[in-house]
């Protein structure tokens, strides 16, 4: 929306303006269209200086200005009655009752991790977690959603390996706790890594902060790191196009951290909110001081003049476009009274964190860039109408056509599994998995399905993530009540050690199968918001809010925008069917390599509201006895799965099918039923079927299981097939009865498939398998695979 | 149990980030604890003082080597010579061994990761003022570090065995060692704890703050802290 009150038509003379036989190709060169270019030229109402083009082709890229998402992305509902800020600010923020509100994000940073993934990963963290505390809210969690190719490949091990310890180095040195997150491997990730960061921050209501300019007069302050060359033109020539031989050389555009630094500026930040010393705050991501100057000028309707000189810099030289354009890591800005001014300077000095006033806000409504090395008069380097660089990029339409592999995956047919698995129902048979049984003897007899347990249990997209969360600080701020690993992670909501901590709580779980997407966007898009929520319900939250981190290929390319375009209006629709708003998210286009894009990936943050956290639950088996049921139904759906995946190499069929209806019906009843303290245990049945959730609480638990399934489908269906709105539950004696009255009075279908104990996970004709044996197969996995030499 | 004639002072460096922790845990066990800036240098209001964990100035350096500068550590010096309580958890521990305060050093994991999880310490006989748990006690406390690697020359070594300074050792979780060791970050003879000849100085790798409220199903930092109120009473009061 432009108001044109803020466009003053006659511009400074005194800039010094390229000429257009420059200009052009320059444009070009920095990612404008010629359109684009021509758009400049009409907004400026004159040929553009090297600044200002360097500044619109920032402002400008799809990274900063979402041209060809923004049409889709008005799908998404932003309002509930949750809600205290939606989208347009650094991160949406909700209420969680008692006067708490949490601010949370995601964000991507997928094209630095590709380069340099421990930097690209601390980086990520970095920027995520400045979004929070620009809000005014304390960073109190870490979430990662993690795309990688298959780990038999040394670069993707390099990649997993590097990405794990620059989350971690950044978090643990902050202070804040990363407590959960999600990975998965798959060749469709090898050229595109995907670093998706989510933050969530905790403050009182009042504390809510936003970064909007105002008060002509005015000090711009920038806090934090001096500028230097890092990272420039990192929005530009790293997130908005694809990757190809020349990526190594990119590496110079991928910053470099300093989580201390970081730590700091949250406390003084953090502390200058807090004693009303700030009137604006915003921090320096994408695109830098270009990007923060002008959203906050134009968020508040006035202008910001900046001398460049004024501001801190790390090495000799540098040119006006280039300290506007930096993406230097630990920077904020800072809108100051003058009154203040003094105050905010002794407090950064206290804490060691530089504080330079750089400019003042004005009335002009225009972003002006000086350069006081040049003569006065003569000193104007940029000169742009704030609301117009902002909000007023161009808006695409990109063309859409639904890719001719949607119907050929699924036609594909699955005919031969159902053979090849029943093939071998006999003790000691592999299952169709190829490692000849030799396990079988001890594993137990009468158990055709081992093999394929085994499999499953030994697949990095399933096996136990704890190689990766013990190398994150999970506990710090001591509010950690459900250690990564669970399906959902559970908060308690308290400011430790400084204030009033309480029993209430918030659960937090990122998820998307982007395998799922591939075969269907529209549903995939719709099952990552479903399992989000239904991890929350696992363990007794109620879902509030969203974000998204929305990653594909290149828009410009027909079949991936209709994949964008299918995956948002699933998503979007799935979002209304249940009320849940979609409060802050990032979109990463042209995750692309040599032409080949990355299953298409909307991954989900969800923060769902905990009453009490004495009464969640958690996935493990409790004790030996209690009553185990499934709530909900499996149906004959291997399509997608990731036992078709392990067990024959085959990504096909149509992914599992999602009745949202039933599936709110499921969760209803069952966080319900956690709230009321009838459950020992509830787990979500995801990828590997319901053996895989048997499997997980039995070895999460140490108790073993004695399991009939008799849902008369295929034996290879009802253990692996991934049907949606499933929960494995375990409960006691005195439970049982009270949890069925709830599940018909919810009218959701269930089955009482067995009862805890033992030291072994039997099903029936099926599998057997003593506990310790899956133990090692899950927990060992992911480690060996990094190890690898 | 009243909060009388035991007052924490928990000191906060710039990249400390367990302080709040910390002072909450005291709090929880209702004793009087306040935060100590790392440039205040009048300490004459505390009778025991921790050094909390994190990350003093980045550990961009050897952990803690810059801490050790900051105007406070010298009255730590002076505090903990005039035989008052002293306790550096995790960076604080490594600062005390920058500082001098204990011997020894803090280097890499041995398997060069960070490490957070919960792990089995067995409660050795020392000359140890801050803690009067059996011999022999079992403890399950948080480890949360990168470089909690005990390491010492082999004089040094002997001379804390024989000088009851060994407090805490990594063990399995029925309180045996086996013959290889197993400290999970590789620590000299499965050291996770250490204190000074006198006993007042204490340094450990794990985090008792974490486990004191129960959050996250662990409460035997409680029976720790409380163990060293008892003795900080009893060195206040001499």
């Amino acid at each position: 929306m432009t108001n044109d009150t803020h466009i003053p038509a006659p511009v400074s003379d005194d800039v010094k303006t390229l000429s257009a036989e420059l200009a052009e190709p320059l444009a070009a060169e920095l990612g404008l269209s010629p359109k684009e270019y021509e758009g400049v030229v009409a907004t400026q109402g004159r040929l553009p200086s090297l600044t200002e083009l360097y500044v619109y082709s920032l402002m400008w890229s799809e990274h900063c200005s979402y041209k060809h998402s923004k049409k889709q992305l008005r799908a998404f509902s932003s309002t509930g009655k949750h809600v205290l800020q939606g989208p347009g600010e650094n991160a949406g923020v909700i209420s969680v009752g008692d006067g708490w509100a949490v601010a949370f994000k995601m964000e991507s940073h997928n094209h630095p991790s590709a380069i340099e993934p421990f930097q690209g990963a601390a980086t990520g963290v970095g920027g995520i977690v400045r979004d929070i505390f620009t809000m005014g809210a304390r960073p109190v969690a870490i979430l990662d959603s993690l795309r990688f190719g298959t780990l038999d490949k040394p670069r993707q091990r390099y990649l997993f390996d590097g990405s794990v310890a620059g989350i971690g180095a950044y978090g643990n040195c902050l202070g804040v706790p990363t407590v959960g997150g999600e990975v998965y491997f798959d060749a469709a990730y090898e050229g595109n890594c995907l670093i998706n960061a989510m933050a969530i921050g905790l403050m009182r209501e009042e504390e809510l902060t936003r970064a909007v300019g105002s008060g002509p007069g005015n000090h711009v302050v920038l806090i934090g790191s001096s500028t230097g060359r890092d990272g420039i033109g990192g929005a530009s020539v790293l997130a908005s196009q694809e990757f190809d031989e020349a990526a190594e050389d990119k590496r110079p555009a991928v910053q470099v951290g300093d989580p201390f630094e970081e730590k700091l500026l949250i406390e003084v930040c953090l502390e200058l909110l807090k004693a009303g010393k700030l009137v604006a705050l915003g921090d320096l991501g994408a695109a830098g001081l270009t990007s923060s100057a002008s959203e906050m000028a134009s968020r508040g309707g006035v202008g910001i003049d900046i001398d460049v000189r004024k501001i801190p810099q790390r090495e000799d030289g540098m040119q006006p476009f280039e300290i506007m354009v930096s993406e230097s890591q630990e920077r904020m800005l800072a809108v100051v009274a003058p009154e203040d001014l003094d105050e905010v300077a002794r407090r950064c000095a206290r804490w060691g964190v530089a504080c330079s006033p750089i400019g003042r806000i004005t009335d002009t409504g225009r972003f002006v860039v000086r350069d006081s090395d040049l003569p006065a008069g003569l000193d104007i380097v940029a000169d742009m109408p704030a609301e117009m660089l902002a909000s007023s990029a161009p808006e695409y339409d990109p063309a859409m056509s639904r890719p001719s592999w949607l119907d050929e995956l699924h036609e594909h047919p699955l005919d031969f599994v159902y053979a090849t698995a029943a093939g071998g129902n006999s003790g000691g048979d592999d299952g169709g998995v190829g490692d000849g049984g030799v396990d079988d003897a001890t594993d137990g007899a009468g158990a055709p399905f081992n093999a394929a347990l085994r499999a499953l249990l030994t697949s990095p997209n399933i096996c136990s993530r704890a190689w990766i969360w013990r190398q994150y600080d999970h506990q710090v701020q001591n509010n950690t009540v459900v250690l990564p690993g669970a399906d959902a992670a559970v908060l308690r909501i308290g400011d430790t050690g400084r204030g009033e901590v309480g029993t209430r709580g918030i659960a937090a779980s990122t998820d998307c199968n982007g395998r799922y997407c591939y075969l269907d966007p529209w549903t995939g898009a719709q099952i990552a918001l479903a399992e989000g929520m239904r991890n929350l319900a696992c363990v007794g939250a109620e879902p509030a809010a969203i974000t998204d981190c929305l990653n594909f290929g290149n828009p410009e390319k027909p079949e991936v925008f209709y994949c964008f375009s299918q995956a948002v209006e699933g998503l979007a629709s799935a979002c209304r069917h249940f009320g849940i708003p979609v409060i802050s998210g990032n979109v990463s286009f042209y995750n692309e390599s040599f032409g080949n894009a990355i299953y298409p990936t909307p991954t989900v943050g969800i923060v769902g509201i905990i009453e009490d956290i004495a009464k969640v639950a958690t996935s493990s088996f409790k004790q030996a006895g209690d009553t185990i049921i499934l709530v909900g139904e499996t149906l004959d759906e291997l399509g997608g799965s990731e036992y078709l995946c392990v067990t024959h190499g085959l990504v096909a069929g149509r992914p599992p099918s999602l009745d949202l209806k039933l599936e709110g019906d499921v969760q209803a009843a069952v966080r319900e039923a956690v709230r009321a303290g009838l459950l020992e245990s509830a787990h979500d049945c995801s990828e590997g079927g319901l053996a895989i959730a048997l499997a997980e609480c039995c070895v999460q638990g140490g108790i073993g299981a004695a399991v009939v399934l008799d849902d008369g489908l295929p034996q290879v269906s009802s253990l692996f097939a991934e049907s949606q709105s499933r929960i494995v539950v375990s409960v006691a004696d005195a439970g049982v009865e009270p949890f069925i009255d709830l599940l018909v009075a919810h009218a959701v279908p269930y089955s009482v498939i067995g009862e805890t104990g033992g030291d072994r996970l039997v099903v029936e004709g099926a599998l057997n398998m003593p506990l310790e044996r899956m133990r090692a197969l899950y927990e060992d996995t992911l480690e060996d695979l990094v190890t690898r030499r | 149990m009243g909060t009388q004639g035991c007052r924490f002072g928990v000191v906060v460096f710039p990249g400390s980030n367990c302080e709040q922790d910390v002072i909450s845990a005291l709090r929880h066990l209702g004793l009087e604890a306040s935060y100590v800036w790392h440039q205040d240098t009048d300490l004459s209001g505390y009778d025991a003082l921790v050094l909390p964990g994190g990350f003093s100035y980045g550990d961009y350096l050897r952990c803690g080597a810059v801490a050790r500068f900051s105007p406070v550590m010298e009255e730590v010096v002076r505090f903990a010579g005039a035989g008052r309580p002293v306790i550096g958890i995790c960076n604080g521990f490594q600062v005390l061994t920058e500082a001098r305060l204990l011997p020894g050093a803090l280097i890499r994991n041995r398997r060069l990761k960070f490490i957070c999880a919960p792990v089995p310490l067995r409660v050795e006989k020392s000359v140890c003022t801050w803690l009067d748990l059996p011999e022999g006690t079992v403890l399950t406390l948080p480890i949360n570090h990168n470089e909690g690697n005990y390491t010492c020359d082999d004089h040094t070594l002997a001379e804390l065995v024989e000088g009851g300074q060994v407090v805490l050792r990594y063990c399995l979780p029925d309180g045996t060692r086996p013959p290889g060791g197993c400290a999970p970050n590789g620590s000299l003879d499965d050291i996770a704890g250490i204190c000074n000849a006198a006993g007042n100085v204490f340094g450990l790798m794990p985090h008792p703050e974490r486990a004191v409220d129960g959050i996250s199903g662990c409460t035997d930092g409680a029976g720790f802290f409380s163990a060293v109120v008892a003795s900080a009473r009893e060195v206040v009061g001499r």
